[in-house]
């Protein structure tokens, strides 16, 4: 590992504010929807409605989302990505959907993510969410909700733990060539 | 997932129970984007697939294209009625000229049992056998083992009746070779004249009595009559056929309860199967139509996607 980025108290924090953010530029709650990408966008959102319910009372809608069919490198790539569920158990009509997800990085995966959503149905609004902001955008993308911002190098690796995946929270940058290392 | 990777769906040979499960669990996921507003999604965008049907179908070959179009691919049809085919073209030209012409996968019917295996050998794409004379017809057994599984959870430990005329099903064969992978057990049931005994196998028995056959089944597939084939004296008459083989209401009081009702299609009503039956609650004939589709994305998904 090169640098630890988040401690799990540093992680939520940056949960607890960004609960925060949503709701002041929502003007609360209503009519909000939490959309977790698939793997660990979910127990992110899962967690920010655990705050949303805290600070305000209310429980708001969730949903996960897998990207997979809907990746634009689907038809290249060497090896066959495992699809994963999509559960939206509500109606998009008329709500202000936050999509969620760990790592912001070339803003291929969240605009999979939207074209994926929008197949769904066909939200007020889409917002956006992450806990790291990494950089080095390929597309028009940026984030309404960051917890951190990373400048990083592409030759660099970040790592989100998370207890429910992973069974810790942290946040972690590694080498490219260490991970490819540790892996092999 | 364990061995190599299949190229092609020709029969189960190469496929692993994991694939095959894989592939099974991917079909829930294209059975969502079916029951969405948009049901379709980009994943083989820019790819173009070929049915290449040499023999008449009407549902199998729909469904193919259908599936293919949900999964954003372009489809390139072909009926050898309608084609160079029927001025003399041999398959061999024909699949060389649609390669030529940078099709992704073919789709292959035809009257010929191994026909696929050439087509698969002079294109070098993945191909899909969607039918090949007698022999095989493995998206209609992966569909109907979708169907059961479906409807119990699992297809670990069920037992599953094939009636009718197994001699000429590919459907059959490809479901005795299919489910017994899957964990199920097959009965394969028919008048002797219509029951080749080179069919049993692990976890496939034969029998003549329809009865033993259903007894403690949890799933009973009707097969079609091929009427055309009935010259040779298969069998003494329709009538003598469906008193002792239809799949009717007398006949199911021999399977337990909770059994459902399959048949491949098309059907001869008040033949192989009672209309009775065939629309009554324990049917899900429709239900495997619906399914073929989503089984049939799953299987493009498998061959189109990540190639090794």
């Amino acid at each position: 590992m090169k640098a630890a980025i988040l401690s799990a108290d540093e992680m939520r924090r940056a949960l607890t504010r960004i609960a925060h953010e949503i709701l002041e530029r929502n003007k609360g709650a209503e009519h909000l929807a939490l959309i977790g990408v698939h793997t660990r966008g979910i127990p992110l959102a899962q967690r920010l409605a655990a705050k949303l319910r805290e600070l305000e009372g209310v429980e708001v809608p969730l949903g996960r989302l897998d990207i997979t069919l809907y990746r634009d490198d689907l038809s290249e790539i060497a090896r066959q990505p495992i699809i994963r569920e999509t559960e939206v158990p509500f109606d998009l009509a008329r709500r202000r959907v936050v999509l969620v997800d760990d790592v912001l990085y070339t803003g291929r995966t969240v605009r999979a993510a939207l074209d994926a959503l929008i197949d769904l149905g066909r939200p007020e609004g889409i917002q956006l969410a992450v806990l790291i902001d990494r950089g080095h955008r390929e597309l028009p993308i940026r984030a309404d909700y960051v917890g951190k911002n990373l400048p990083t190098a592409r030759s660099e690796v970040v790592k989100v733990k998370l207890a429910e995946t992973d069974g810790l929270d942290s946040v972690e940058l590694w080498d490219l060539d260490d991970v490819r290392g540790e892996q092999a | 997932m364990t061995g190599p990777k299949p190229k092609h769906l020709l029969d189960f040979q190469d496929w692993s129970p994991e694939r095959l499960s894989a592939l099974l669990d991917n079909a829930d996921t294209m059975s969502q984007v079916l029951d969405r507003p948009v049901k379709k999604v980009p994943a083989l965008q820019g790819l173009t697939v070929c049915t290449a049907f040499f023999e008449n179908s009407t549902r199998t070959r729909v469904s193919f294209e259908l599936a293919a179009r949900r999964m954003s691919a372009d489809v390139v049809s072909f009926a050898a009625g309608a084609s160079s085919v029927s001025k003399g073209e041999s398959i061999r030209d024909t699949i060389e000229v649609l390669t030529a012409y940078k099709v992704d996968a073919f789709v292959v019917r035809h009257a010929a049992a191994g026909a696929a295996h050439l087509v698969a050998r002079y294109s070098g794409k993945p191909v899909i056998n969607a039918g090949d004379g007698r022999r095989a017809h493995p998206t209609q057994a992966l569909l109907d083992a979708y169907t059961i599984r479906r409807e119990f959870g699992s297809l670990e430990g069920k037992k599953v009746a094939i009636i009718g005329d197994v001699r000429h099903s590919r459907v059959a064969r490809s479901n005795a070779e299919l489910l017994p992978k899957l964990g199920a057990e097959v009965v394969l049931c028919g008048p002797a004249t219509l029951l080749p005994r080179d069919l049993a196998a692990a976890g496939v028995t034969l029998t003549t009595d329809p009865k033993e056959a259903l007894r403690n089944a949890d799933a009973v597939m009707a097969l079609r009559l091929q009427q055309e084939r009935m010259d040779a004296g298969y069998i003494g008459s329709l009538q003598d056929y469906a008193r002792q083989y239809q799949v009717n209401d007398d006949l199911l009081a021999f399977a337990p309860e909770h059994a459902i009702v399959l048949h491949p299609g098309p059907m001869n009503r008040d033949v192989e199967i009672s209309s009775q039956v065939a629309d009554g609650p324990r049917s899900r004939i429709l239900a495997q139509v619906e399914n073929g589709q989503a089984v049939r994305m799953s299987t493009l998904y498998h061959l189109l996607v990540g190639r090794q």
